[in-house]
C-alpha cells in the first residue's frame, strides 16, 4: 500500500526539533470530534418528525427504536477497542486517526442517506456501527502515545485528550441545533444536511490531528528528564504484552475498579435531571435543571484534566483511593441534602462527584502505564475498556429501576432516590477494595529484552540518547 | 533547516492550539451562559 505509507508508524517518528507540545492538540482534534457522540441526544426529536416536518407522523421513527442508536455505538466503542487495541498500537498514531476519522465520516454520511430515504437501519449501521467502531479506535489512539512524550506527565498529558471527549459535546450540541435551523425548511427538518456538514467538518478535523501527530523517536526523552532506572513501587520499568496483561489480577482490579466508578457516576448523569426536580419540587425548575445538567458537564470535563494530572504528584492508586472515599461521603450526604432542602449541598455534591466520574477515565490509562509499561498501553487500555459499556448498562438500570420500585411501594418521588444514593456508596466500597489489592505485576509477566511481538519500543522506556525539545 | 531536523515554530503551535482551542473555548462559554439558568 504504497500510496498510503505515509500513515505508517515509521513516518511518523519526530524528528529533532520537534515538539512534544503539538501532540495535545493532535490528540484534541480527533478527541472533540467523537466527542460529539454525547450530544447525539439532540437529533432525536427532529429524527421523529422527518415525515410529518412539525410533528410525528404515524410512519415516523420512535424515541424508543432511536434509543439505539447511541447503545450500538457505545457497544461497538468497547469491542472496537478491545479487538483493534493491538492493531492501533502496532499501527501508530496516524494509521488509526485516519481510520477513525473514515469511520467517523463515514458513518455520519451514511446516517444521511438513512435520513433521505428513511431506512432506520442504514442509521444504525452508520452512526451505530461504524460511528462505534471509530469512537473505539479514535478514543484509545493518541493515549500511548501521549503517554510515551510525557513521560513525565502521563497523567496530565492523557487528561487533555480525554477532557476533549467531555468537550466534544458543548461544540457538538450548538452546531448541530445551529446548522438543523439553517437547513429546516417546510418540506423536510434538515437531519439529513447536518449530517453531511458534521460528517464533512470533523472528517477535516481529524485528518488535521493525524498529520500533525507523531510518536517519539528510539530512547527520546525529556529535557532534564531522568528515567527512573529502576521499579518503584507500583510503576514498572518493564513492559507487559497485551494478552499476558490479561491474566494478570492487576488488571482485572482496575477493570473493577473503572467499572464500579463509572456506575456510580453514568447512573446519575443521565437522571441528574429528573432527579434534581424530584428531589426539590418547586425549588429546582426544569429551566434550572438543564442549566445543572451543563454545569454537570462542566464539571464533567475539567475532572478529567484535573484529577489526572493531580494523579501524577499523588500517584494513581491514590487517586482512586480518593474517589472512592470522597464520593462514598458524598452519596451518603445526598439523602440528607434532599431531606434538609439544601440544593446548594445536593450540587456540590454531584459536581464533585462528576469531576470524579470524569477523573477515573483520564487517569486510568495513566494507571496501566504505571503498572504494564508504555508498549502496550494502548491496546491494553482498549481492553479495559469494555469496563465503560458493561458499566453504561448497569449505572442508569440501577438508578431507573430502584426509583421506580421505590415509587411503586409509595416511596415519595423526593426520597425515591435515597436508597439508590446508599447503594452507589456501597459500590465505591467495592471498588476501594479492589484498588486497595493492586499491587505490582509479578515478574513473570513482564516481557524479555529479545521479545519480538509487536514492534519496538519507542519512547522514554527505550534506551539510545536522541535530541529533541520538550 | 535540513532533513533530519524539523524545529517546530512557535506559529505552528499557536495555530494547532487555536484550532482545537477556540471552538473549546466556544463550546465551554456556550455552555456556561446555559448552566448560569441554574441561579436564575
Amino acid at each position: 500500500m504504497g500510496a498510503l505509507s505515509f500513515l505508517d508508524r515509521n513516518h511518523t517518528i519526530a524528528k529533532p526539533g520537534y515538539s512534544r507540545w503539538m501532540v495535545p492538540p493532535a490528540a484534541l482534534c480527533v478527541h472533540l470530534c467523537i466527542g460529539q457522540a454525547y450530544a447525539y441526544s439532540v437529533f432525536n426529536l427532529p429524527m421523529t418528525k422527518l415525515i410529518g416536518i412539525t410533528q410525528s407522523a404515524p410512519d415516523d421513527w420512535k424515541l424508543t427504536e432511536l434509543g439505539w442508536i447511541f447503545s450500538i455505538a457505545i457497544f461497538f466503542l468497547g469491542v472496537s477497542s478491545a479487538v483493534f487495541g493491538r492493531w492501533v498500537e502496532e499501527g501508530g498514531p496516524r494509521k488509526a486517526m485516519f481510520t477513525a476519522a473514515c469511520c467517523w465520516a463515514g458513518g455520519f454520511f451514511i446516517s444521511a442517506v438513512g435520513t433521505y430515504t428513511h431506512q432506520l437501519w442504514l442509521i444504525y449501521l452508520g452512526y451505530g456501527v461504524l460511528g462505534g467502531i471509530a469512537l473505539g479506535i479514535g478514543y484509545i489512539s493518541p493515549v500511548s502515545t501521549l503517554i510515551k512524550w510525557f513521560p513525565d506527565r502521563p497523567g496530565m498529558a492523557t487528561g487533555m485528550a480525554i477532557m476533549g471527549f467531555g468537550g466534544g459535546a458543548f461544540i457538538a450540541s450548538p452546531l448541530s441545533v445551529w446548522l438543523m435551523s439553517k437547513f429546516h425548511t417546510a418540506t423536510h427538518v434538515g437531519v439529513t444536511e447536518t449530517f453531511i456538514v458534521l460528517g464533512v467538518v470533523y472528517f477535516f478535523f481529524m485528518i488535521v490531528g493525524s498529520i500533525i501527530v507523531r510518536v517519539p523517536a528510539p530512547g527520546w526523552k525529556p529535557a532534564g528528564y531522568v528515567a527512573p532506572t529502576e521499579s518503584k513501587g507500583l510503576i514498572t520499568r518493564n513492559d507487559v504484552f497485551v494478552y499476558d496483561a490479561l491474566k494478570t489480577p492487576q488488571f482485572w482490579l482496575i477493570w473493577w475498579v473503572l467499572c464500579l466508578n463509572v456506575t456510580a457516576g453514568i447512573g446519575v448523569l443521565g437522571q441528574a435531571s429528573a432527579m434534581s426536580q424530584e428531589m426539590f419540587p418547586g425549588h429546582i425548575t426544569p429551566i434550572a435543571a438543564a442549566g445543572f445538567v451543563g454545569l454537570m458537564s462542566l464539571f464533567n470535563m475539567g475532572g478529567r484534566f484535573a484529577w489526572a494530572s493531580t494523579s501524577d504528584y499523588i500517584g494513581r492508586r491514590n487517586t482512586y483511593f480518593v474517589f472512592m472515599v470522597l464520593g462514598f461521603a458524598l452519596y451518603c450526604t445526598v439523602p440528607y441534602t434532599g431531606s434538609s432542602g439544601s440544593v446548594v449541598g445536593f450540587v456540590v455534591c454531584f459536581l464533585v462527584i462528576i469531576s470524579m466520574y470524569g477523573g477515573g477515565f483520564s487517569t486510568v490509562p495513566a494507571y496501566l502505564r504505571d503498572m504494564f509499561g508504555t508498549r502496550y498501553v494502548g491496546a491494553i487500555h482498549g481492553l479495559l475498556l469494555t469496563a465503560w459499556s458493561m458499566a453504561g448498562i448497569f449505572g442508569p438500570v440501577l438508578v431507573n429501576y430502584i426509583r421506580e420500585y421505590n415509587v411503586t411501594h409509595g416511596v415519595p418521588k423526593a426520597q425515591a432516590y435515597n436508597t439508590t444514593m446508599y447503594i452507589m456508596a456501597g459500590l465505591l466500597v467495592i471498588g476501594f477494595i479492589c484498588n486497595f489489592f493492586v499491587k505490582a505485576v509479578d515478574a513473570r509477566f513482564h516481557m524479555a529484552a529479545n521479545d519480538d511481538r509487536g514492534t519496538e519500543p519507542v519512547g522514554a522506556n527505550a534506551t539510545a540518547p536522541a535530541a529533541a525539545r520538550a | 533547516m535540513d532533513a533530519e531536523h524539523q524545529e517546530t515554530t512557535t506559529l505552528q503551535l499557536v495555530l494547532a492550539w487555536g484550532f482545537v482551542g477556540i471552538p473549546l473555548v466556544f463550546g465551554v462559554v456556550q455552555t456556561l451562559i446555559n448552566s448560569m439558568k441554574l441561579f436564575q
